[in-house]
C-alpha cells in the first residue's frame, strides 16, 4: 500500500495517465490557436476541439454547438446565474436555488441579491433532498431560473433532476444544474431532465484542472446569456478567450473513460463504500450517516463521530487524506453549511468526516482506513470530556455550556 | 495547514490526559467551551494543603491545537502554587506551541479552563476547610 492514502475524490482527482497521453501532443507539436482559420496549426487545434465538443455533448445527450468551454465549474456556475439574471432581467428578477449548493452558486446568488434580484434558498429534507412541493410553491411569475445541483460535493446526495426539470418546464422557468459531481458518475440527460444549463468540470473525473464546460440549450427554448468576459467573441460570444486546447482534449478523454467504465465503477465503488461504512459502524457506536443512504454518489460516505472533533480525527489519521465539515478547518467558525441545512446539530457537524472513494481506491486501502478510523475515534473518545459525560449518563443537551 | 512540532508532540503524547475525582474537595474542575462551537475542555487540579498544585488532568473535545493547549497547560501548572498558576496567560501557550491566528481561541480556552478549575477549587474550599489552608489559597490568588 502507498502512503498517504488519497480518500478525498470529491475535492479533486488524480489525472488518469490515458488522459495525459491524449493531451501531450497539444502542448508541443499541435499547439495551434483553435481560432486561427488560415493555417494548418489552427485547423488541427480546431479539429481537436470539435471532436472534444462532440464527446462532451454526447455524454449529456446534447449537441456539440451547445457546449461552451470555461475554466471550470466555478466559472460555469457564475456564467449561468449571472448570464441569465442579466439577460432575462426584463422577464423577472427571481432565482431559486438550494441551501446545500456549492459556494460558487451560493455566493453568486448572494451577489445577485445585492444587485437587486430576489433569491429563494430552498431548504432540504433531513436526507439532503429537496421537497418538490416546496419548490413548486416557491415559483412566482417573476422566477427566471431554478438552480439545483445534480449531486452534492459533501454528502453526495443526488437530487431528483427529472422531476425538477418537469416542474421548471411546466412553469416556463429555466433550469440550471451544477453537475460537477454528477457527470461521468450518474446518468445526466439534458432532454430527459429538461435541463437548460449544465455546469461541469474535468478535474473531478480524472481530467486536468482549469477546464470546464457549460451546456447552454439552443432550442426549446433557446437560452441566451450575457457573457462574463468581453473579448474576441469565442464560444458563440458567451466566453471570450483563446481555447485551452490541451485541457479540452483531456476533458473529453476523461469523460469518455468515465462513461465507458461508469457502470462497472459504480458497482465497485458502491461495494467498497458500503464495506467502509459497515466496518466502521460495526467497530464503533454513536456514528451517524449524513445524507440519504442510497440516493448518493457511489464514492461518497459522510459520517459524524459523536464526541470527537473532525479536525483532530484527521490529524490522528494523517496518513489518510480526508475532509471534514468541522469549522476548525476553515477560518470561519461555522461548521459545514451543508450539514447544518440537513438539520445536523452543530456538534455533529464539527464531528463529520467525508470519505471520497474513486478510481484508484483499493480494497486494501478501504480496510486499512476503516481499521484506522475505529482506533483513532476510540483514542480520541478516551480524551473527550463529552464521551466521559455521556457515559456517566449526562444528557449533553441539558448541560449549560459556557459559550465563547 | 501544517501543525508545529510541539502541537503534534502534545497531540500524539498528551501529558496528563485523564480525570480526577470531581467530588474530592481538594480537586478543582473547570469545564469550558461548548460542543456546538467545536471545542470543550475539562481541566482538573488537585491542590495540596499548602496551595501547591500536586496533580493536573485534562480531557478535551476539539482540534489538535485545543488538545495540545490543554495538555501543555496541565504540564505547566504541576508544582506551581495557585498564585503562580493564575499568572499563566494564553499568549504564553500561543508562543510555546507556535499557534497560528486561527487557533488562538484554543489557547484562550485553555487559560479559561485553568481559571475555572482554580475558581472551583477556591469555591469548594471557601468554608469548612482549615482556616490556614484557606488563607494560603487566597494568598496565592493575590
Ligand atoms: C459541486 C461543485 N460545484 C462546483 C465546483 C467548482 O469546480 P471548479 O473547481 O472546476 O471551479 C466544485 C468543486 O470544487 C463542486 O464540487
Amino acid at each position: 500500500m502507498k502512503f498517504p492514502i488519497y480518500m478525498d475524490y470529491q475535492a479533486t482527482t488524480p489525472m488518469d495517465r490515458r488522459v495525459l497521453e491524449a493531451m501531450l501532443p497539444y502542448f508541443t507539436d499541435d499547439f495551434g490557436n483553435a481560432a486561427s482559420r488560415n493555417h494548418a496549426f489552427g485547423w488541427k487545434a480546431e479539429e481537436a476541439v470539435d471532436a472534444a465538443r462532440e464527446v462532451l455533448a454526447k455524454a449529456i445527450g446534447a449537441e456539440a454547438r451547445e457546449i461552451v468551454f470555461t475554466s471550470g465549474a466555478t466559472e460555469s456556475n457564475n456564467l449561468a446565474l449571472k448570464g441569465v439574471a442579466e439577460m432575462y432581467a426584463s422577464k423577472g428578477n427571481h432565482v431559486i436555488t438550494v441551501q446545500t449548493e456549492h459556494p460558487s452558486v451560493l455566493d453568486t446568488a448572494a451577489r445577485l441579491e445585492r444587485q437587486g434580484h430576489r433569491v429563494t434558498y430552498l431548504q432540504v429534507k433531513p436526507d439532503g433532498i429537496i421537497d418538490l412541493d416546496v419548490l413548486r410553491g416557491a415559483i412566482t411569475d417573476q422566477t427566471i431560473l431554478i438552480s439545483v445541483m445534480a449531486a452534492n460535493n459533501e454528502i453526495g446526495v443526488i437530487q431528483p433532476l427529472e422531476e425538477i426539470g418537469r416542474i421548471a418546464r411546466e412553469r416556463g422557468v429555466l433550469f440550471h444544474t451544477d453537475a460537477t459531481q454528477g457527470v461521468g458518475k450518474i446518468p445526466i440527460d439534458v432532454n430527459a431532465m429538461h435541463l437548460d444549463l449544465v455546469s461541469f468540470t474535468a478535474h473531478k473525473i480524472y481530467g486536468p484542472k482549469g477546464i470546464g464546460a457549460l451546456y447552454v440549450r439552443r432550442k426549446n427554448p433557446r437560452v441566451r446569456l450575457a457573457p462574463l468576459l468581453d473579448g474576441g467573441g469565442h464560444e458563440r460570444g458567451m466566453r471570450s478567450g483563446t481555447l485551452n486546447v490541451p485541457g479540452i482534449v483531456g476533458f473529453a478523454r476523461a469523460v469518455e473513460l468515465a462513461l465507458a467504465e461508469r457502470e462497472a465503477e459504480e458497482r465497485r465503488l458502491t461495494r467498497l463504500r458500503d464495506r467502509l461504512r459497515d466496518q466502521i459502524m460495526s467497530g464503533l457506536d454513536r456514528v451517524f450517516l449524513n445524507g440519504h443512504p442510497e440516493k448518493r454518489l457511489p464514492g461518497n460516505l459522510n459520517l459524524s463521530f459523536a464526541y470527537v472533533e473532525g479536525e483532530s480525527l484527521m490529524m490522528e489519521m494523517k496518513e489518510v487524506a480526508l475532509s471534514s465539515g468541522s469549522a476548525c478547518t476553515s477560518a470561519s467558525l461555522k461548521p459545514s453549511h451543508v450539514l447544518l441545512a440537513l438539520g445536523v446539530s452543530d456538534d455533529l457537524a464539527h464531528s463529520s468526516i467525508r470519505f471520497g472513494l474513486g478510481r484508484f481506491t483499493t480494497e486494501e486501502e478501504v480496510e486499512y482506513v476503516a481499521d484506522k478510523v475505529v482506533s483513532a475515534v476510540t483514542r480520541l473518545r478516551e480524551m473527550s470530556p463529552l464521551y466521559e459525560m455521556a457515559k456517566e449518563g449526562i444528557d449533553l443537551k441539558t448541560v449549560e455550556w459556557s459559550e465563547h | 495547514m501544517a501543525y508545529s512540532e510541539k502541537v503534534i508532540d502534545h497531540f500524539q503524547n498528551p501529558r496528563n490526559m485523564g480525570s480526577l475525582d470531581k467530588n474530592d474537595k481538594a480537586v478543582g474542575t473547570g469545564i469550558v467551551g461548548a460542543p456546538e462551537c467545536g471545542d470543550v475542555m475539562k481541566l482538573q487540579l488537585k491542590i495540596g494543603p499548602t496551595g501547591v498544585i500536586e496533580d493536573a488532568k485534562f480531557k478535551t473535545f476539539g482540534c489538535g491545537s485545543a488538545i495540545a493547549s490543554s495538555s501543555l497547560a496541565t504540564e505547566w501548572v504541576k508544582g506551581k502554587t495557585i498564585g503562580e498558576a493564575m499568572q499563566i496567560k494564553n499568549t504564553d501557550i500561543v508562543n510555546e506551541l507556535s499557534l497560528p491566528p486561527v487557533k488562538i481561541h484554543c489557547s484562550v480556552l485553555a487559560e479559561d479552563a485553568l481559571k475555572a478549575a482554580l475558581a472551583d477549587y477556591l469555591k469548594k474550599n471557601a468554608n469548612g476547610t482549615p482556616v490556614e489552608e484557606n488563607e494560603k489559597a487566597k494568598e496565592g490568588v493575590q
